[in-house]
């Protein structure tokens, strides 16, 4: 049995997604052996949500859609990992959040175009989240630790 | 023929970040071509306003995890020519690196894990079998090279803390060093099979294409002036007057067209115009490889890469088993009201900063151009003639070929996305 893994991404520069791809280097034949990438847009094209033992979740929340979709990420994963400074706290993604009364009018043409939020916010602001991986971009051995710890929790090794 | 029909592509996979597609097709022809950058806008053109210059580099970096040190260095360019900083041979070098290093990741990424896969007829890297096993192991093993110059030089390969204005805070260590040289002379070997294959690669699509590239006398990124395949040469400071900025409605990013026209700008740009500046040892050992060019078949652009990489192998282990680097004393900054340029060429094209200072040193005004931006309307554009050309394919054939076309520009969502200055109608 391998452990189901998706790997999501929202507001954000992608860092941590990087810093996924260059534990890659390492670790990639290990990980062939124990884990099922079941959801991983940066690697593939046929990519499914439904029952995965752990989804980590890069970036912070900005828009509705977002919203809605990180719902269906925790509908559809038993443990749910934020990943990043962005996920985490939601900086620096939420930077309009701190934006003066001009500032905020000159870009709501956008806001209203494209569906976002109020607010940008972390994570666990709108879904439970079971795990930190702080850091910007993320700490590369706490992501490890985190995934150690569910590939014997989910009983892989 | 297909008549009428529509392709929606919701989320596009293997590349950086997040964009979807819609293709109309009415009576035989095509009626609209839509790309949509759908990442959403982390509005650092506001965000940096009022910011001290000194913090600026390292908050732009956060616009790209893949390109980070591309968008540090330009910005820190831009702002070192604001206060007139003039920084060491040695600070140049050191950036040289830095910027080899991310190259070299950011080049193996798009090749070995995003186009390989369409090569061999697989999904992705994650499919490959034993056939393609030494393949992947090369893929990881090239990565790890650049991630690790990166990392030698700046500390970290994404968002370098070193790395600040005007000079690095840190030398590289002298072992590391030797590891680091090490490594790059054993993935040397493993880019010529890169290269054979993307040589050997039958895609094609070609159309006439104005290219523009930032070309250095030493093929470094980072200086020299901007050229264009219609043989016009613009310095730095005035890139942003043959520009003009397209309001793409439906899109969260903006397009570009240098002087009123489409265009195109990264490794096949610059292959195409500045190819004879490229390493020694690159040009003996790939000569075969580089007569392609000039070339306007845009799976070039991934050929082009890899010979790229190449070059950023060679003149790394150049630099570094030439030069002693050596701490330097603190830079003692006089903050004064300017304005800077920056141009370097990030791995996916030209990277334009410009930045205005008060006289406390705040950012006033800060503009960039990204290559993405740039690429845009090109991109669109080839989707519309290459749907045209296929109308007698199945949809699912179109679709694929769409895909595999837009990854050849190698676009990156997340850097195209970062501000705005839109006036809709």
């Amino acid at each position: 049995m391998k452990l189901k893994v998706g790997l999501f991404s929202f507001t954000s520069d992608e860092g941590c997604s990087m810093i996924f791809i260059e534990l890659m280097n390492s670790h990639f034949f290990d990980w062939e052996k124990l884990i099922d990438f079941k959801y991983c847009k940066l690697l593939k094209e046929k990519n499914e949500l439904k029952v995965l033992d752990v989804a980590f979740v890069e970036g912070a929340i900005s828009t509705f859609k977002e919203e809605k979709r990180l719902k269906e990420i925790r509908r559809n994963a038993k443990k749910l990992v934020a990943i990043g400074s962005c996920a985490v706290n939601g900086s620096p993604s939420n930077q309009r959040n701190f934006f003066s009364e001009d500032t905020k009018k000159e870009i709501k043409i956008v806001m209203d175009s494209f569906g976002h939020r109020d607010k940008v916010s972390a994570l666990n602001e709108i879904v439970k989240v079971d795990d930190l991986v702080p850091g910007c971009p993320m700490d590369e051995n706490k992501f490890l630790e985190v995934l150690n710890k569910y590939l014997k929790e989910f009983k892989v090794i | 023929m297909h008549t009428d029909f529509e392709i929606s592509i919701e989320g596009l996979s293997k590349i950086e970040g997040h964009a979807s597609l819609d293709v109309k097709v009415r009576k035989g022809k095509v009626e609209d071509v839509k790309l949509k950058i759908s990442e959403n806008k982390r509005f650092y053109t506001q965000a940096i306003r009022g910011k001290q210059f000194q913090t600026v580099p390292q908050l732009v970096s956060r616009i790209c995890g893949t390109c980070s040190i591309a968008h540090l260095t330009c910005c820190t360019e831009a702002v070192e020519k604001a206060l007139k900083i003039e920084p060491s041979e040695q600070t140049i070098l050191l950036r040289k690196l830095m910027t080899y290093g991310m190259m070299i990741r950011d080049h193996a990424m798009h090749l070995y894990l995003f186009c390989l896969p369409d090569i061999f007829g697989k999904d992705s890297v994650l499919d490959f079998d034993e056939r393609q096993h030494e393949l992947v192991h090369h893929a990881f093993d090239v990565k790890k090279a650049g991630n690790d110059l990166s990392k030698l030089i700046g500390g970290r390969a994404i968002h370098p803390p070193f790395a600040t204005i005007g000079q690095f805070l840190s030398m590289p260590d002298k072992n590391e060093t030797k590891q680091v040289i090490e490594e790059l002379k054993k993935v040397r070997s493993d880019i010529f099979e890169l290269v054979r294959i993307f040589y050997d690669c039958s895609f094609d699509f070609r159309k006439r294409t104005r290219f523009v590239a930032l070309t250095s006398d030493d093929f470094s990124f980072l200086e020299g002036v901007i050229k264009s395949s219609q043989k016009l040469v613009i310095p730095e400071e005035h890139y942003w007057e043959h520009l003009h900025r397209v309001i793409i409605p439906y899109s969260q990013a903006t397009g570009y067209e240098f002087e009123g026209k489409d265009f195109m700008v990264g490794a096949l740009a610059r292959m195409n115009l500045n190819r004879e500046k490229l390493h020694r040892e690159t040009k003996k050992d790939l000569a075969k490889y580089i007569r392609m060019f000039p070339s306007e078949n845009i799976y070039h652009n991934n050929l082009a890469q890899a010979i790229e990489t190449m070059h950023c192998i060679d003149h790394s282990i150049e630099i570094l088993e030439s030069k002693d680097f050596k701490p330097e004393p603190k830079l003692k900054i006089k903050i004064k009201a300017g304005k800077g340029v920056g141009v370097i060429e990030a791995p996916r094209g030209t990277l334009y900063y410009a930045i205005t200072l008060d006289k406390d040193g705040k950012i006033d005004y800060g503009n960039l151009v990204i290559p993405t931006a740039q690429n845009q309307i090109k991109i669109e554009n080839d989707i519309r003639t290459l749907v045209s050309k296929n109308l007698d394919k199945d949809k699912s054939f179109i679709y694929h070929e769409i895909e595999k076309l837009i990854r050849a520009f190698d676009p990156c969502m997340t850097c195209a996305t970062h501000f705005l200055k839109v006036n809709w109608i």
